[in-house]
């Protein structure tokens, strides 16, 4: 029994010590494994009489469980230190770049022109288009402009030799989408259009925005409430707005949009960004829509004029480019 | 119209300053376009002469001249203009004046010599742009005269960008009338007299034009004096409205014109035969005209003839032959009225664009021949000397435009403008604008003058309205109303879904325009059914784009002379080919090179190759949750690309678009490597999505089994994927290739193959029998289908 007292007392000591989970197992082994001295012991206990059985096993059962305890302690310690090693060891630089996080981006004039379509959206304007190869009378006919009009030399047409051209303008929509059908209608038309113009400040293609209301109540009053809408919703801001009349052989009375922009330089000018006017009678007419029963509202907008003035871009050739160094900053 | 603002200010009174004048033009419609202030800061600029002039001693270029400028003494003052000379009369800057260019003048030493001032070329003053050299005032020009006080500054010169509906305003007059009505103020144009008929001259007018050149009037003036020097006042108005003067006859017509509005034509009367024949021009009849081209007319142009020859192209220019010169000294003027649709696109079709064509066209008021005849010829008479001859006419009063009383609905009215105004309001705007007035129990009728073409119908009166009341004043108001809402289809994509997502795979967005050049279509070889433009701006931009391609691939060009290798575009547009009408296919188009994937830290380097470009096309169709509805093929490339690395891209078997590397042959000549793949897709099939329709989850688990088969090299990945899936019908939920191998081990002219077969049953859990049998069925297809041998 001293034996056993002993070797406990140097046991708990020597898992005190011990400094691998491996000789911490051979020393569990040692202890309490098949052949151990514990087990030993316990192995011990039949050869005695019941009552030093009862009042030994009580002993050795006590001490198998301080060493299990010890043994358990000490696994815990080590294991836990083993842990913080490796998880020192597993330090990453965390500040080095992830992999495949490149992404690219969408084009100016489409975001910005979605971003305008969406607007009208929400107002309950539908999403509507035409080719951009057209006729005559989709682009000027049905649109009030007659033949050789002057009007139409506002327009440098591209043509086909075929009686076809490039749409001018995203008018022509207007009458597709009100031909065969009776208001109310709100359409939307996005898309690109034509004109043989190219400098610093014309692209021979560029992208408009047509919008078309027509119902049984709609004014000039409610034309101006809309646009003034519009700008406010697209800019996020207020701008001191005016209307002034204009002449479009489609609309009357029409009218362009002007806003005050604040310059660079701390100074404020008018800046037209748009054309706008009540649908001409005869346009209605050309459409099978009755004038006196229907009115309408339309406007047409530069897309890259709300690009540039949104995002900042100062030359309007820069979007037909194609420079990842621009396309890049609209990411 | 350009004008000078004094002008503008003799004929209307005006109570406002000029900013607030140009701020109502603008709000009237009349927008201003350009405002330019003259001649500023005149003070100590005064009227001079030169009375004597040396060279400078020291400088080849300079004189020092002795200028008069009324004060006593003559002044010395160095100048180094070329037309410095004794005996004209020159603007003198006098010490102490500060000239608009921000000169101040002091007395100073040029090269040693003294000099008490400056002698001012029109540029100098800021009155003009001529800088050639000094400005020569008339030889009657009042010496010390402050300058200011005798050009009649300072003055500004306001452009209007008027629109086509307004051609009343493209006169001095028209405008006056207009500015009276949004000032509530009146004209000051004096009742315009005739002349004194003091000559007999005649000449027979016949009209064969009918309605197209209703009235015609003419004059001729005997005995002007062709030397006879424009007067300062007249000449400054038309530097100040942008034209130059040029002679008296034609600054007198030019005048008139800007005044009134309507163009007038001088012909020397010597050089006409018999009557005036006002006709249309015969088929190929040709003129030459005062520019010195030559006209080639047909049977739309309305002629001015006499009874041998053209003279004159009517409503657009004069003939060269029958021009007034510096010799004439009879003249033959004319005066008329021609519809504007006789002369609409005349102009434009000989490529040209005058004055006159640019009034006719819009619009002249009917009645003003007269007036202007009378007008150029006082102003003539006074000028140029001679006698007038008795007003000739020619006209078919029938063919005459007439005024048409309009109606205006009371109720129309606020209806379209969403206001009311006021009766009174009205009214007061249309007497205003010298239009007639009757009330009508709904509104009122109201006819407008002879100078305004606008005004047809009741739109054109309500415009008129609002107008003059000011759009500002009108409320603004959100629409409210029926609105129906439109329905969005679940099973199409958005383009914008499409764009998103090859952004997110790392692709740009790019717009090119949409014409490329004949020669680029060339190279590409995609000549076939273009459609060319009738007018391009260039060769560079001649033919609508059969591909968008070939514009992509150009922008990844510019992109990789700029430093960027790698190089990620796409772009969706419309792709043109010829038809009746022309189709147009909204397309997508990706271009890529360089890498793989952008340079980093964690993975090799590797060349982009097809598969990472079928890859992108593989998520696309994955959008639309039908990617059994797609297939690849090998057959039936384009000659744009690599006959080996290039696939036709099909949906439900018809051929939507192509992707692989390049020919290398097309990258040679386009100076691009074999690094460059591209994808071109019609847009419309990959927008189609499926409508999901939920099957219950399994309840059985799946099993997998690996083989590795190997085949000949010819045999394709499709093949071996149709073998087993014909073999394993329904048991087999998915085939993936894992790992592809030729090389050491493999026979030459063969591959290696590994696949994963996921195999599940929906109404029990498979056995390893089950699976080993479908493993058996696999291979026994690969063996008889595709020559496979499977690898152990």
């Amino acid at each position: 029994m001293e034996d056993l007292d002993t070797r406990a007392t140097q046991a708990l000591a020597e898992i005190d010590k011990a400094e691998t989970l491996d000789s911490l197992d051979a020393l569990r082994v040692s202890l309490l494994g098949k052949s151990g001295v514990v087990t030993a012991a316990l192995k011990a206990l039949g050869t005695l009489s019941p009552e030093e059985r009862k009042s030994r096993g009580a002993e050795v059962n006590r001490l198998k469980e301080r060493l299990n305890d010890a043994l358990g302690a000490r696994k815990q310690t080590l294991e836990q230190a083993e842990l913080d090693r490796r998880l020192a060891s597993e330090k990453l630089d965390i500040s080095m770049p992830g992999r495949d996080g490149e992404r690219g981006g969408i084009h100016p004039i489409t975001r910005a022109l979605e971003r305008i379509a969406a607007i009208f959206a929400r107002l309950g304007y539908q999403r509507a288009d035409g080719p951009e190869i057209e006729d005559d009378w989709h682009n000027f006919e049905a649109l009030n402009f007659p033949p050789h009009h002057p009007a139409r030399a506002m327009h440098d047409t591209f043509y086909f030799g075929d009686g076809r051209l490039l749409r001018t303008h995203t008018s022509p929509v207007q009458i597709r989408s009100m031909k065969g059908r009776q208001p109310p209608i709100r359409v939307i038309a996005p898309g690109k259009v034509y004109r043989s113009d190219s400098d610093q400040t014309h692209s021979p293609m560029f992208h408009q925005i047509e919008g078309l209301l027509v119902d049984e109540t709609s004014s000039f009053a409610d034309l101006k409430g809309t646009l003034a809408e519009f700008i406010r919703a697209f800019f996020e801001r207020d701008f001191e707005m005016r209307f002034r009349p204009s002449y479009f052989p489609f609309t009357e009375p029409s009218a362009e949009v002007d806003i005050r922009w604040d310059a660079e330089d701390g100074s404020t000018r008018w800046l037209e960004v748009l054309g706008c006017g009540m649908v001409h009678p005869n346009v209605l007419k050309n459409c099978g829509i009755d004038p006196e029963r229907y009115t309408g509202f339309a406007f047409g907008l530069g897309v890259e004029r709300f690009a540039m003035l949104r995002y900042g871009v100062s030359d309007l050739r820069a979007f037909f480019e194609n420079d990842l160094r621009f396309l890049k900053q609209f990411a | 119209m350009k004008f000078s603002e004094n002008w503008l200010r003799e004929l209307v009174e005006i109570k406002a300053d000029r900013a607030a004048l140009a701020h109502a033009l603008t709000m009237a419609g009349l927008e201003v376009e350009e405002l330019t202030p003259l001649g500023e800061n005149l003070g100590g600029v005064v009227v001079a002469e030169i009375v004597g002039a040396e060279k400078h001693p020291e400088a080849d270029r300079l004189q020092v001249c002795k200028v008069d400028a009324g004060t006593g003494e003559p002044l010395q003052i160095v100048c180094g203009a070329p037309n410095a000379r004794v005996g004209i009369k020159v603007p003198l800057a006098t010490v102490g004046a500060n000239l608009p260019g921000g000169i101040a003048i002091k007395a100073a030493k040029l090269r040693g010599v003294e000099s008490f001032g400056m002698l001012c070329s029109a540029k100098e003053l800021g009155i003009d742009n001529d800088a050639s050299g000094l400005l020569e005032l008339s030889a009657d020009a009042p010496v010390g005269k402050p300058l200011a006080d005798y050009l009649e500054l300072p003055d500004a010169s306001i452009e209007l960008k008027l629109t086509p509906n307004r051609p009343d305003c493209l006169g001095l007059v028209g405008l006056a009338h207009d500015v009276a009505a949004l000032f509530g103020s009146h004209v000051k144009v004096p009742e315009q007299k005739d002349a004194v008929v003091a000559g007999a001259a005649r000449r027979g007018i016949r009209l064969e034009a009918g309605a197209d050149a209703p009235r015609y009037l003419g004059r001729i003036i005997e005995g002007i004096d062709p030397a006879a020097r424009t007067p300062l006042w007249l000449a400054e108005r038309l530097r100040r409205a942008g034209l130059r003067p040029i002679s008296a006859v034609v600054d007198v017509t030019n005048y008139v014109m800007l005044e009134l509005g309507q163009p007038l034509h001088a012909f020397d009367n010597d050089k006409l035969q018999g009557d005036i024949v006002v006709r249309h021009a015969r088929e190929g009849e040709t003129l030459k005209l005062l520019d010195g081209s030559e006209a080639k007319l047909d049977h739309g142009f309305l002629l001015i003839a006499d009874e041998k020859n053209g003279l004159a192209v009517a409503g657009v220019m004069g003939g060269y032959d029958s021009r007034v010169t510096d010799t004439t000294h009879n003249i033959f003027l004319e005066s008329a009225h021609f519809a504007p649709a006789a002369i609409m696109g005349r102009a434009r079709k000989l490529g040209m664009h005058t004055d006159a064509s640019h009034r006719f066209e819009r619009g002249v008021d009917p009645e003003l021949p007269r007036r202007a005849l009378e007008r150029a010829t006082e102003l003539l008479l006074a000028i140029s000397g001679g006698k007038a001859g008795p007003v000739l006419v020619a006209e078919n009063l029938s063919d005459l435009p007439k005024p048409v009383a309009v109606a205006l609905r009371r109720a129309r009215l606020k209806r379209v403008l969403g206001v009311e105004v006021a009766d009174a309001e009205v009214a007061r705007i249309f007497t205003a604008l010298g239009m007639q007035v009757e009330t009508a129990a709904d509104g009122w009728r109201i006819t407008a003058p002879s100078s305004r073409f606008d005004i047809e119908r009741e739109e054109d009166l309500i415009e008129e309205v609002a107008r003059i009341y000011g759009y500002d004043r009108i409320p603004t108001h959100t629409p409210e109303g029926a609105l129906a809402l439109a329905i969005d289809p679940e099973a199409r994509l958005h383009e914008l879904a499409v764009r998103e997502q090859l952004a997110a795979r790392g692709y740009y967005e790019a717009v090119n325009l949409a014409f490329v050049s004949h020669a680029l279509i060339e190279k590409w070889g995609l000549g076939e059914r273009l459609v060319p433009l009738a007018n391009p701006l260039s060769a560079d931009l001649a033919v609508m784009r059969p591909s968008l391609l070939p514009g992509l691939i150009e922008a990844l060009s510019h992109n990789r002379a700029r430093q960027q290798e790698r190089v990620r575009l796409f772009e969706l547009g419309r792709v043109f080919a010829a038809g009746n009408p022309p189709d147009e296919t909204p397309s997508l188009a990706i271009v890529a090179s360089g890498s793989a994937r952008s340079e980093q830290w964690g993975e090799a380097a590797r060349p982009l190759d097809f598969f990472d470009l079928k890859g992108d096309l593989d998520a696309l169709i994955a959008w639309g949750g039908e990617p059994q509805r797609w297939s690849v093929h090998a057959d039936g490339l384009p000659g744009w690309l690599h006959p080996g690395r290039g696939a036709r891209v099909a949906r439900d078997g018809q051929t939507v678009g192509y992707l692989g590397a390049l020919h290398p042959q097309l990258a040679k000549a386009l100076d691009l490597g074999p690094d460059v793949h591209v994808l071109e897709l019609a847009l419309e099939p990959l927008l189609g999505r499926r409508l999901p329709n939920a099957q219950p989850v399994p309840r059985f688990p799946s099993v997998r089994r690996d083989i590795a088969v190997d085949v000949p090299e010819s045999v394709s990945w499709s093949q071996i994927e149709q073998a087993v899936r014909s073999s394993l019908g329904a048991a087999l939920v998915e085939l993936r290739l894992f790992d592809r191998y030729s090389g050491k081990g493999v026979e030459a002219g063969r591959k290696s193959l590994a696949m994963g077969l996921i195999l599940q049953d929906a109404s029990r859990t498979l056995t390893d029998d089950d699976a080993d049998r479908c493993v058996r069925n696999a291979v026994a297809a690969l063996e008889v289908s595709c020559e496979a041998k499977l690898r152990g």
